[in-house]
């Protein structure tokens, strides 16, 4: 390669990220999807002409980066790119190719640059409703969760296909917001496909096969490189969740073999039969998510980075679900993975113990005295895990990127009152590092304009606590229960009378090794600052 | 008596630029951060000695300061406690409870400016539109005053939930503290920034009440000072949204004098807009650590209501703290000349966000920095006349930034001189992104922009810079290095609040809206009216809108009456015109929202100075020659100097050629040409390829 071929090729790169951020930021301020627009749920990404993802935006949630990547060569050998023509679009929300769950739409649009296709790109947005039974857990199957589409195409030649539009819109219970995102995610892939073409003219380049080749040669010499760093061998580890309705036992072999690093499921509960199942594609994009957050957070997701961590999971298992499962609450067990992956690296790597994980995101429904039916779901989160040389971070999101809504929006639209939103203080496991604090929310219908609140939960770690590592402290467990008294489970439905209140009390963060080297003046501070109520209570939380 | 004035304090230099006629003299010193009034003082009596003028003259001062962005950045604002509704302790550290990197698990969140044990709950709570749920517990506020007063608390913050709408609550609690506290000085939220979302308002009154001590203080020592020297005419203060406002506004709400100084630069470039009669503009300030741009349309720039102030990690989006306050839509960047590079985990060349700023500085300073930075960079590939930068007071050393440059970029396998050129190509194509993105964001595109490029680094990369934006057309103006005090006397006297009152339409009830917006018409002209005359008063509204279910607003100006029958259906209109011109499209049959409202109070405008008489063209006369690497052809060619001081209005050469100045240089490259305008600017034009 000549000197200015490699300043060019790394300047192309820079540039395409660029073209994916400013996309993907655009969907999220068109977005009517509350987790597109707050948890950054959707990723974009350019692929080669063999369907390989070159580059992807900074911006997009761990569930879609993997996904999306393994997405697109399916559609690519559904439609082959030399029988595309400027305008074709190609969509799917079919789990088993796509994210994992129908309300996640792909769109693929290819590149075209000196009349021929010279690749594609594709983001994966999070629709507002897929029709069904909505989002949640209560499926029996896929077929109850939801309309699919299979691989299709949207427009041809720039021409929209009206009939599959219309289709989906009559299927769904918010058609103009879920056509207004399809839209969308279009109009957004046509912009990046023009603006690639445009850099391809700016820099005198015919096609992206050069520029992708050493993107990905480069990207993949480095993952392989650090991989080969760490010693061979097999790495275990297991984690136990609360389930739908009974534990459900996840199981990893992680192993390391030269260049090739192995995530292995295999001894996985079998599949659930309510929609708490993963598909093998989601099951990827959290698992590698949890290795590359510590193997390689500095480096840029795309062929390289994937290609060298293979997943696997003995199909009909809880990670590699097969159809007709129900998948549509996937997260609440996919959210676990990296805490599983993690600790499985815990000889070869520094890693933060275990953290709440799971998102709290309890569903409200109920009928106002305008009788007028409402429906929010709100975004809440416990508390993370220790890090080996810092406190755990309070009532932060991980793995999820999601941000919380603010109590006053939530209550302008919605005739619920949010009467507290509080650290939880002594959730926080014990230890030389302190586990980070989950919150304590206190949820009450207006009694001023509704009768009961009904209210659809996905929670988890009311059973199984974050594990602290190396001699550090569990962080507490999730409590839910009404005001008036009376524990609550943390999956099914629920009923708030008038007048009384949901109090939930989201899981704390394990701690970090052994408490009784915590310095003393950190702990004077939290014991001044609340975060731990008294020096006794401290004591007690060294207590597993 | 004409004479005006513009103080400047930035966080290297204060300057002062002093105004009478057509006539301009302009003075910086260094900033004196324990005391940043001596250095004004100091400032203000040489420029004026240079003018041959007093105090005495002088009808206008207008000041602007970083005071506040330092003493919130470097937390070093006062002691400061919160006081906010029962269950709702924690909003201030709990924040958006997101992380703003996806891969980062070393990030570090942003430190609450108020420590927990200063948070003090108390029973309280109203109802999103106002009505009471829980009246105040008079008691336990009183508790709370004589718990803050105990732990030595210098300011207090108070925000009660949906205090936005009714603020009767936050005022009594304000009096309560105020009789057990005596003077401390409270915020209250809604005043300070009354809009819904706890965290952003929450964020914003907690800022308020922690600089306004330090501010306070500094303001009345200040125009103490400047009166006992003779000061008779008016001090007036800019804002962050690039207006004026009294000494006594800018002290009971001192978060709005943040960014100021770039404010300033951002309205330096606006008039010059407006004296080139130039529709559409991107103005480019590049200094030692950031880039900053802004889009000026009709000679205004674009008006935003929120910013982040203190982006300490990385520069990232979410890692400072959100301040919803009016402010000049400006973006700034880890970009500049102290920027350094590096190669990343996959051998890439990366460059900034962090910099070497001034102390140690670029290698080539040769003040014991060795990182290699942009700076270093441009002198490798002959942009810079090491011995002529600063004006010849600050010889640059070409071999340290080779050293530096071999040592952090040879890994690369590129020549030293390839590797600087890839540098500030990267560093460019950072810039242009950031730009692309923000043309994107506020619907308003880069095509046929003219680029205002002032600051020390920005006519060095201006000419890569427009190439990649598709922009054809650059002006370099006068007086660049003290822009942001000159844009001061350009600042209009003007005020605006901004408030939420929802809207569904088209049909919605208006009574809330209605009285929103007067009252807060009133409010603003109550501030102008300070100093301007009730008579020469112009209003403009906006309403910030979006269809319901979606969570990003748009700003959509509108020159309606709230009161006459068919608002809401015209409302929507204005509002599917700007949604279709960000966004290509509208989504018919999903009904529309309007969330807040802005009302902006302004003298009107006084006409710009005339444009500069053209002058007949004339070829330029090189200097001398200097040898300079093309990246584009790997080749050293030998390139004509020209001296700025030099050229004559009408002087022209074609490029390439180097326009060498004291405080910056102007690269004209292959492709360009140049001209001197009568106004001694330079004109870059871009020949079509």
């Amino acid at each position: 390669m000549t000197q200015r071929a490699r300043i060019i090729g790394d300047l192309v790169w820079q540039r395409l990220i660029a073209i994916l951020e400013d996309q993907a930021q655009t969907l999220i301020r068109t977005a009517f999807s509350t987790t597109t627009r707050e948890a950054g749920d959707l990723s974009t990404g350019v692929f080669d002409r063999r369907g390989r993802m070159i580059a992807q935006a900074v911006t997009g949630t761990p569930g879609h980066v993997n996904s999306m990547a393994l997405a697109v060569g399916h559609f690519l050998a559904r439609f082959s790119l030399d029988t595309l023509v400027p305008g074709d679009v190609l969509i799917s929300n079919d789990p088993w190719l796509c994210s994992g769950h129908l309300h996640d739409f792909t769109v693929v649009t290819p590149v075209f640059h000196g009349g021929r296709a010279v690749g594609a790109v594709a983001n994966t947005v999070h629709m507002v409703d897929i029709g069904g039974l909505g989002f949640g857990t209560e499926g029996r199957d896929v077929h109850e969760e939801g309309l699919c589409i299979p691989i299709a195409k949207l427009a041809h030649g720039g021409a929209l296909d009206t009939v599959l539009l219309e289709s989906i819109a009559a299927n769904v219970r918010a058609p103009d917001e879920v056509t207004g995102d399809l839209h969308s995610s279009m109009v957004g892939n046509a912009q990046a496909a023009a603006r690639v073409s445009e850099l391809l003219a700016d820099y005198r380049l015919d096609d992206l096969e050069a520029v992708a080749d050493a993107i990905i040669a480069r990207t993949r010499e480095t993952v392989e490189g650090r991989i080969a760093a760490l010693p061979d061998g097999e790495y275990r580890n297991e984690l136990a969740t609360d389930g739908y309705d009974h534990e459900v036992l996840l199981k990893l072999r992680l192993i390391i073999d030269g260049r090739t690093m192995l995530l292995d499921f295999a001894g996985s509960s079998p599949a659930d039969t309510r929609g708490i199942n993963v598909v093998l594609n989601y099951t990827a994009a959290y698992a590698v998510f949890g290795v590359n957050c510590v193997l390689n957070p500095d480096i840029p997701c795309n062929h390289g980075s994937l290609a060298p961590i293979a997943v696997s999971a003995p199909p009909g298992s809880i990670l590699n679900a097969l159809r007709p499962s129900p998948v549509s609450a996937r997260h609440m067990i996919g959210h676990m993975l990296p805490d599983l992956v993690l600790g499985a690296l815990e000889e070869l790597l520094p890693v933060p113990a275990e953290g709440a994980g799971l998102i709290w995101n309890p569903s409200l429904r109920g009928v106002g005295s305008d009788g007028r039916q409402f429906s929010m779901v709100t975004f809440n989160a416990g508390g993370a895990g220790a890090q080996t040389d810092r406190d755990g971070w309070n009532a932060t999101a991980f793995p999820s990127g999601v941000r919380t809504m603010p109590v006053e929006a939530v209550e302008a639209s919605v005739p619920v009152l949010i009467r507290a939103k509080d650290l939880r203080a002594d959730s926080g496991g014990a230890g030389r590092q302190r586990g980070g604090l989950g919150q304590t929310i206190v949820i009450e219908g207006d009694a001023a304009n509704l009768g009961e609140l009904l209210v659809n939960p996905m929670f988890d770690r009311l059973d199984h606590p974050a594990r602290g590592r190396s001699g550090g402290g569990d962080g507490a467990r999730g409590q839910v229960r009404l005001r008036s008294g009376g524990a609550l489970p943390g999956k099914g439905r629920y009923t708030v009378p008038p007048g009384d209140a949901l109090v939930l009390d989201l899981p704390g963060g394990a701690g970090f090794g052994p408490p009784v080297e915590r310095d003393p003046a950190a702990l004077a501070a939290d014991i001044a600052d609340g975060y731990v109520s008294s020096a006794e209570a401290w004591t007690g939380l060294r207590k597993p | 008596m004409t004479v005006r004035l513009g103080v400047d304090i930035g966080g290297t230099f204060t300057d002062v630029a002093v105004e009478e006629g057509q006539q301009r003299w302009s003075v910086k010193v260094p900033t004196t951060h324990a005391a940043p009034e001596t250095g004004v003082l100091d400032a203000v009596a040489r420029a004026l000695a240079a003018a041959g003028r007093t105090l005495g003259d002088v009808s206008l001062l207008v000041h602007g300061t970083t005071l506040a962005t330092n003493a919130l950045i470097e937390r070093k604002g006062a002691r400061t406690a919160l006081l906010t509704s029962q269950g709702f302790r924690d909003v201030l550290e709990m924040g958006s409870e997101g992380r703003f990197d996806q891969y980062d698990l070393r990030l570090v969140k942003p430190v609450p400016l108020v420590p927990r044990r200063l948070r003090f709950a108390v029973p309280e709570r109203l109802r999103h539109d106002g009505s009471v749920l829980v009246p105040l517990d008079a008691a336990a506020t009183a508790d709370a005053a004589r718990a803050m007063a105990a732990a030595g608390v210098e300011a207090v913050a108070v925000t009660f939930l949906h205090a936005y709408a009714d603020g009767a609550h936050e005022r009594q609690a304000r009096e309560i503290l105020t009789r057990e506290m005596g003077a401390v000085p409270v915020s209250v939220s809604h005043e300070v920034s009354p809009e819904m979302r706890e965290y952003e308002r929450t964020s914003t009154t907690c800022a308020n009440a922690y600089l306004q001590p330090v501010v306070g203080t500094y303001l009345l020592r200040l125009e103490a000072a400047l009166k006992a020297r003779g000061l008779a005419g008016a001090m007036l203060m800019i804002l962050s949204s690039g207006s004026l406002t009294t000494v006594a506004t800018a002290s009971r709400f001192p978060i709005r004098l943040l960014e100021s100084g770039p404010a300033g630069g951002a309205i330096f470039a606006c008039d010059i807009a407006r004296r080139l009669g130039l529709e559409r503009v991107l103005s480019f300030d590049v200094g030692g650590t950031t880039a900053k741009f802004c889009l000026i349309d009709g000679g205004t720039a674009r008006a935003a209501q929120a910013f982040e102030i203190g982006r300490t990690y990385r520069f990232k989006k979410g890692s400072g703290l959100p301040v919803r306050v009016p402010v000049i839509d400006l973006v700034e960047i880890g970009a500049g000349g102290g920027s350094i590079a590096r190669i990343d985990a996959v051998g890439r060349i990366a460059v900034g966000p962090d910099s070497a700023g001034s102390e140690p500085g670029p290698a080539c300073y040769g003040r014991g920095g060795d990182d290699a930075t942009v700076t270093d960079c441009d002198l490798m590939q002959g942009k810079l006349d090491p011995a002529a930068f600063a004006g010849g007071t600050m010889p640059l050393d070409a071999g340290a930034a080779e050293v530096a440059i071999d040592g952090a970029l040879a890994a690369t396998g590129l020549s030293t001189v390839n590797a600087a050129y890839a540098v500030t190509e990267t560093v460019t194509e950072t810039m242009a992104a950031a730009a692309r993105v923000h043309a994107a964001e506020t619907g308003t595109g880069l095509e046929g922009r003219t680029l205002v490029a002032f600051g020390g680094g920005a006519p060095l990369h201006a000419a890569r810079f427009a190439a990649r934006l598709g922009i054809d057309h650059i002006v370099v103006p006068e007086g660049a290095g003290v822009g942001s005090a000159i844009g001061f006397l350009r600042a209009p006297l003007a005020y605006e609040v901004v408030r939420t009152a929802l809207l569904q339409l088209p049909d919605g009830a208006l009574d809330g809206v209605r009285a929103a917006l007067a009252a807060m018409a009133a409010e603003a002209t109550a501030v102008v009216t300070q100093v301007a005359a009730a008579d020469s008063l112009t209003v403009q509204r906006a309403a910030l809108m979006r269809y319901q279910g979606q969570g990003h607003e748009i700003a959509v100006p509108f020159d309606l009456d709230a009161d006459t029958p068919g608002f809401g259906a015209a409302l929507q209109g204005e509002f599917e015109t700007v949604y279709r011109r960000y966004y290509g499209r509208t989504i018919d049959g999903c009904p529309v929202e309007a969330t807040s409202w802005t009302v902006r109070v302004q003298q009107h405008a006084a006409a710009p100075a005339a444009a500069p008489p053209e002058a007949a063209s004339h070829p330029a006369t090189p200097n001398r020659r200097r040898r300079v690497y093309d990246g584009d052809a790997e080749v050293w060619q030998d390139w004509p100097e020209y001296d700025r001081a030099h050229l004559q209005p009408g002087a022209a050469a074609a490029g390439p050629a180097i326009i060498a100045e004291d405080e910056t240089t102007t690269v004209v490259p292959a492709g360009f040409a140049f001209r001197i305008d009568g106004a001694r600017f330079i004109h870059l034009m871009r020949r079509q390829p």
